[in-house]
């Protein structure tokens, strides 16, 4: 069975695709890939269905070791990987051979690392996700982040044979500070005027209190007209809940799918990929976007990654040798690494 | 229930149908009726849909449509469905042992209503409760309907881990465990059978519109049910439009 060991398991190192979707109606919890558009590029990166499980590592990613040939792709945070001790590209294919080690060292730009298997990760598909659900102990391996000396099943699927790479347009650089695009509401009204302006016009920083589940921020509190709760109903990624205390909260990829708190905005999917890379000690604004605005962005968002998709297939490298290649590509120059394997 | 059912945005790919701002069994039939109306109407880029107490989440792709033209297509259709009953329902039996070591404060609620054990467990059991919604943790479903005869208010300070299938009273709400949680409800009981069964077949029991009728069980039956349960092999009753019975 093709697997990989984990030497070392980082500080949250999960098995996570695009989430749980479709049980919502039973309570169930969506989890999944923080960054959806890293975890999507990177498996785009070694060929694989962009909806794949990959390895979702966070602020310190894990030390593994390869137990058969596989291809990999590692984007999102920088954690300056290495492989047997050599520092390998992110944003790019690299072929790995059986007994192979890749190693990461703490965070320099972002939060989370995402790495993609051209074998697939082979763990059961429960309500059809492998995506951990850590507070439920659901999905994954074993429903739990990964542990020193743990197996992790790979597919037997075929291998990359050829690799493809990211140009910079398509590599986000992830600041400290951040404008995050709303949609005002489902519950706006139940906010003052001077609320609705605090909350469009205040830098709110992100506090220790961050994680799958959600962000909990510290700046101006914002004032209701008259209480924060309602009556539960269902929750999405990117609601910013704003309970009585008037400080919000931004619900991420392991939040509960209701909540009795008014809900003052949502914040943007593509938004989102970036937020999910920014942690505590960060700061984010908030901008007021119409829904028909925030349409033209998902369209521009998903059209960037088709033609992302597009300039991969055109643009494809043997893994043959151990050779630096230079290539002049719409103006720009890139170096690219290619690596022999057996 | 309002007039006009308001349509609310959640960000760019979601949109909230809100009927009203009160629990109500009414105001619950006329979701379960859209809920229905728009899953057999098959909607271009419509993908999940949440049902809670007020409102449904419905869950799009804008890259298949916009959000003016989904509220046309749902504004349409809410007129093409009329008021009236849910249609076909479920009264979900959930056999159920009382007192003792499964359900600890049940002398509490007996004492605090001023009636015996056995009279909390027959009013317990003598109403079919209606499931609003499921949330919280999988499988959770929020039942309305208990008689304030037996209504109790939470525990001061919470347990830190009551076990799957724990039934228990939180004020006028009653409500079963699905997993091992936390939580502040007073337990009267505990059903052996799996409310969650994440590898199973249908991995929530329960769901939105479903009656739940708990019924009275012997420690003796607990264990042959919950042995039967483990392997997948009990069937649980469910009637399907039978008479629901009421505490009024």
């Amino acid at each position: 069975m093709n697997r990989i060991r984990i030497i070392k398991p980082g500080l949250l190192t999960t098995v996570q695709d695009r989430g749980r979707l479709g049980y919502q109606q039973f309570g169930v919890t969506v989890a999944g890939a923080m960054d959806n558009y890293s975890f999507r590029v990177a498996n785009l990166l070694v060929e694989n269905d962009e909806n794949e499980a990959v390895l979702e590592t966070t602020f310190m990613g894990p030390e593994i070791e390869f137990d058969c040939d596989e291809v990999i792709a590692i984007t999102g945070a920088d954690m300056k990987p290495k492989l047997n001790g050599e520092p390998v590209e992110l944003w790019t294919s690299i072929p790995v051979a059986k007994g192979d080690k890749l190693s990461f060292s703490s965070v320099t730009n972002g939060l989370r690392c995402y790495i993609a298997f051209s074998r697939g990760i082979n763990v059961p598909e429960i309500m059809g996700s492998k995506s951990t659900y850590l507070r439920g102990k659901l999905g994954g391996f074993e429903g739990r982040k990964l542990e020193k000396g743990d197996e992790l099943p790979l597919g037997e699927k075929n291998l990359a044979s050829t690799g493809s790479y990211a140009p910079k347009k398509y590599i986000p650089i992830y600041e400290k500070e951040y404008t995050l695009r709303v949609v005002l509401g489902p519950q706006d009204d139940y906010f003052t005027d001077e609320g609705i302006e605090t909350f469009l016009n205040s830098t709110y920083k992100i506090t220790s209190e961050a994680d799958r589940m959600g962000y909990r921020l510290d700046g101006p509190v914002i004032a209701h007209k008259d209480g924060a709760d309602i009556i539960s109903d269902g929750i999405v990624y990117g609601s910013v809940q704003v309970p009585g205390g008037g400080l919000p909260i931004i619900l991420m990829s392991d939040r509960g799918t209701t909540g009795g708190y008014t809900k003052i905005a949502t914040v943007l999917t593509p938004d989102l990929s970036i937020l999910a890379q920014m942690g505590p000690g960060s700061s984010v604004n908030f901008k007021e976007v119409s829904v028909h605005e925030s349409h033209e962005i998902y369209k521009e968002n998903e059209n960037k990654i088709s033609e992302l998709k597009n300039f991969m297939k055109n643009n494809r490298f043997e893994f043959n040798k151990n050779m630096m290649f230079s290539l002049n590509m719409f103006g720009n120059n890139f170096n690219v690494t290619v690596r022999e394997i057996e | 229930m309002y007039d006009n059912t308001k349509y609310l945005p959640a960000g760019d790919s979601s949109v909230f149908m809100e009927f009203g701002n009160s629990i109500s069994p009414k105001i619950n039939a006329r979701i379960r009726n859209v809920v229905k109306g728009i899953e057999t109407s098959d909607i271009k880029g419509v993908t999940e849909l949440l049902p809670t107490y007020r409102s449904i989440q419905i869950m799009y792709n804008p890259m298949e449509i916009e959000y003016d033209e989904l509220v046309g297509i749902l504004k349409e259709l809410e007129t093409s469905i009329p008021e009236g009953d849910a249609g076909d329902y479920r009264i979900v039996e959930i056999p159920t042992l009382y007192g003792g070591e499964y359900g600890p404060d049940i002398e509490f609620v007996a004492e605090h209503n001023k009636i015996s054990v056995e009279e909390v467990i027959k009013i317990h059991t003598s109403t079919d409760y209606l499931l609003y919604m499921l949330g919280f943790t999988p499988g959770f479903g929020y039942l309305g309907g208990m008689s304030e005869k037996i209504a109790t208010p939470r525990l001061k300070t919470p347990r830190t881990k009551i076990p799957a299938g724990t039934a228990g009273i939180a004020g006028t709400q009653t409500g079963i465990y699905p997993i091992d949680s936390p939580g502040g409800w007073q337990l009267i009981g505990k059903t052996p059978i799996k409310l969650y069964d994440p590898l199973g077949e249908a991995p929530i029991l329960l769901r939105a519109g479903d009656y739940v009728r708990f019924v009275n069980i012997t420690e003796e039956e607990f264990f042959e049910i919950q042995k039967l349960a483990e392997q997948r092999k009990y069937n649980v009753n469910i009637i399907i439009n039978g008479e629901v019975r009421s505490h009024e």
